[in-house]
């Protein structure tokens, strides 16, 4: 890539070897630029190879698969802009579920009451994690892996243990399981045209924005760039670091209990099995998005734009009737050609520590 | 009188610690001319104006190590004082209990005339005395205001004051003589200089009175080097105290007002720029006599 040698003139006091950034490199600076042209990319692809992905239905429902990891791969970006990972991410959306399945069909708890507890348990989940890291300096990643293994492991083992079975059954049977339904799994049709919009699509809309509004325009979202981009600076400044990456871990937790509701009410079941490996789509979509594995730069509507290239890409494959084999194939190549391109950016930005 | 007193017994204590903990090969050459300029070094502290900050006879010891003794020296406003120092000479021990990270053991250091101890690094910032380290705490990928801002940022019902904080960076940094096209960009991108000085006009804005800069220039080539010496005397003349910390006489003899002389944990003395030529201030802090000594060896071999 050619870079403007060229002293830029109307900046005199600038050091005139400091080169100034091309137009291209200065907007994949912009993390979601790069995702967002992806996006486009495949939209285009799956609209002009499959008849059913511009249908009103096929809209809904890559929308609808795009939104279930959309939401996940916010909360995980803005913690990987915080520097750290979350491995148990995916589980503690089986996790969930299976507690207020268990809570309320086999003890009969109100279904209310049975989301709160659940709440509690993953913010819980989530505080757990980042005191540990906050505590002991361990990597994230080998802290979180360890939550992981435990959930996945209590997830099969207590639902065996008090169900027998490996899934919640009888979900529907739940006194208020409609009243439930209607926040978290409902699915909003718009007369005979076939789309149908499902509450989760909202609520992924909304969770992106407040994550956007939050990262750019607060307090917090300034410490999270911090805490991520340089740990020693942010302490130095004041920035209470340890409450920031602790909220952080309870965020993605507690955007792992949503996901766990919104396909528990949705499909009125949940296995035990529930999430396990989604923890990695997490970080890809939010990697594809532009943030950066390193810490300190990304944003939450590109990691957005990833969930639905990801979601795009699932659905796009099976309305073409391809072997959906292809979609593990393609993912590797997007997350490969994403952190190169991060690398060029960072190279681009910090490149002078 | 009494002040005469103590500067007799330190001497005493001086060279009953020169014996201790000094190398036998550099103790005489090193510790005799620093106690007798340490009579100097009060003198002047008595005589100058109100400082802003100043320490008489400060020390500071960790368990049995003593790491600064009986160092003397204020900083008032519009005035450069250099701390000069090899490595060991106890310039960090310095930075430290002026930046409020240690307490000193003996001696005062005082505010404004007042003898204060500081808790902490945030009693320091009250004081107004801001510390900009070697790493200046900025994170390179974000944007200039958003550094300019971190840990103290504007914000009215839990929303940033955008607008407002990019306009007093553009304008604080515009005060030291940074013209920023673009606050927005990664403060990553600016040289070293403009980053250093970025530092310092955050600590200004911050309400720092009198700033203490750990080595801004050790990490900088030449000219980046004169880019910061340049900030520094623009920040002077902004009527700030600048604490400029370094062991290069080159860097801090053309900014400098006053250079406090540090070694081995002892003052060799604080002299006003009238009072010191250049080489001369080098040849103090080589060890003039010991890099004689080492030119004949080198000769030799």
């Amino acid at each position: 890539m050619t870079t403007s040698t060229l002293p830029g003139g109307a900046a005199p006091s600038l050091d005139e070897r400091l080169k100034r950034a091309n137009p291209l490199v200065k907007a994949l600076r912009r993390p979601e630029v790069g995702a967002g042209v992806a996006a486009i990319l495949i939209f285009i692809f799956f609209s002009v190879v499959t008849d059913s992905f511009l249908t009103p239905a096929g809209v809904s429902t890559w929308l609808y698969s795009a939104s279930l990891y959309g939401i996940m791969a916010v909360a995980v970006a803005l913690l990987m802009i915080g520097g750290e990972f979350d491995l148990s991410a995916g589980a503690m959306t089986g996790t969930t579920g299976l507690m207020v399945g268990v809570l309320t069909t086999w003890y009969g708890l109100s279904v209310w009451v049975a989301l709160i507890i659940a709440l509690a348990f993953a913010l819980g989940i989530g505080f757990f994690n980042g005191i540990i890291v906050m505590k002991t300096g361990l990597p994230s990643f080998i802290v979180t892996l360890g939550t992981f293994f435990i959930l996945q492991g209590i997830n099969l083992a207590v639902t065996k243990l008090i169900t027998g079975q490996v899934a919640i059954q009888g979900m529907t049977n739940v006194p208020g399981y409609s009243g439930v339904k209607a926040i978290f799994g409902e699915s909003i049709g718009f007369g005979s045209s076939g789309f149908h919009l499902e509450t989760a699509v909202i609520w992924w809309v909304v969770i992106t924005i407040i994550a956007t509004v939050v990262l750019m325009r607060t307090r917090a979202g300034n410490w999270i760039f911090a805490v991520g981009g340089q740990l020693q600076s942010a302490r130095q400044t004041g920035v209470p670091v340890n409450r920031t990456k602790i909220g952080l871990f309870m965020t993605t937790a507690g955007c792992g209990w949503l996901v766990g509701m919104l396909s528990l009410f949705d499909v009125g079941t949940v296995q035990a099995t529930t999430g396990i490996g989604d923890e990695f789509i997490y970080i890809i979509c939010a990697v594809v998005g532009g943030c950066l594995l390193t810490g300190g730069f990304g944003s939450a509507a590109g990691a957005a734009i990833g969930a639905l290239i990801y979601g795009m890409t699932l659905q796009g494959i099976v309305f073409a009737q391809w072997d959906n084999n292809w979609l593990k194939a393609f993912l590797g190549a997007m997350l490969l050609l994403a952190v190169l391109i991060n690398l060029y950016v960072r190279r681009q930005a910090g490149g002078r520590e | 009188m009494n002040e005469n007193e103590e500067v007799a017994d330190e001497r005493v204590l001086e060279k009953a610690l020169s014996r201790d903990s000094a190398p036998p090969e550099a103790g005489a050459a090193g510790t005799v001319p620093g106690s007798e300029l340490l009579t100097d070094a009060v003198d002047m502290s008595i005589v100058g104006e109100p400082a802003i900050l100043e320490v008489r006879d400060i020390g500071k010891t960790y368990g049995s190590i003593i790491a600064l003794k009986g160092v003397s020296a204020s900083v008032s406003a519009s005035e450069v004082l250099c701390v000069l120092g090899d490595n060991g000479a106890g310039k960090s021990t310095f930075i430290k209990i002026l930046a409020g990270a240690h307490d000193y053991s003996s001696g005062a250091l005082l505010v404004d005339g007042v003898k204060r101890h500081f808790s902490s690094p945030r009693a320091a910032l009250d004081a107004g005395v801001a510390t900009v380290y070697q790493d200046l705490a900025v994170v390179p990928l974000m944007p200039v205001w958003r550094n300019f801002f971190l840990g103290s940022e504007l914000s009215s019902a839990g929303m940033l004051k955008v607008r407002q904080m990019k306009a007093i960076t553009k304008q604080e940094l515009g005060k030291m003589g940074i013209d920023l096209r673009d606050v927005d960009q990664p403060i990553g991108t600016l040289s070293g200089g403009e980053r250093q000085s970025v530092a310092i006009a955050r600590a200004v804005y911050f309400g720092a009175r009198v700033v203490i800069l750990d080595e801004p220039t050790s990490a900088l080539g030449v000219k980046q080097a004169g880019v910061v010496l340049k900030y520094i005397a623009r920040a002077r003349d902004n009527g700030l105290g600048v604490v400029f910390i370094t062991h290069n006489p080159h860097h801090a003899y053309p900014v400098g007002d006053r250079f406090l002389l540090l070694k081995r944990g002892v003052s060799l003395g604080l002299y006003d720029k009238s009072e010191i030529a250049i080489d001369e201030l080098t040849g103090l802090m080589a060890g003039g006599a010991e890099l004689e000594a080492l030119a004949h060896e080198l000769a030799r071999a």
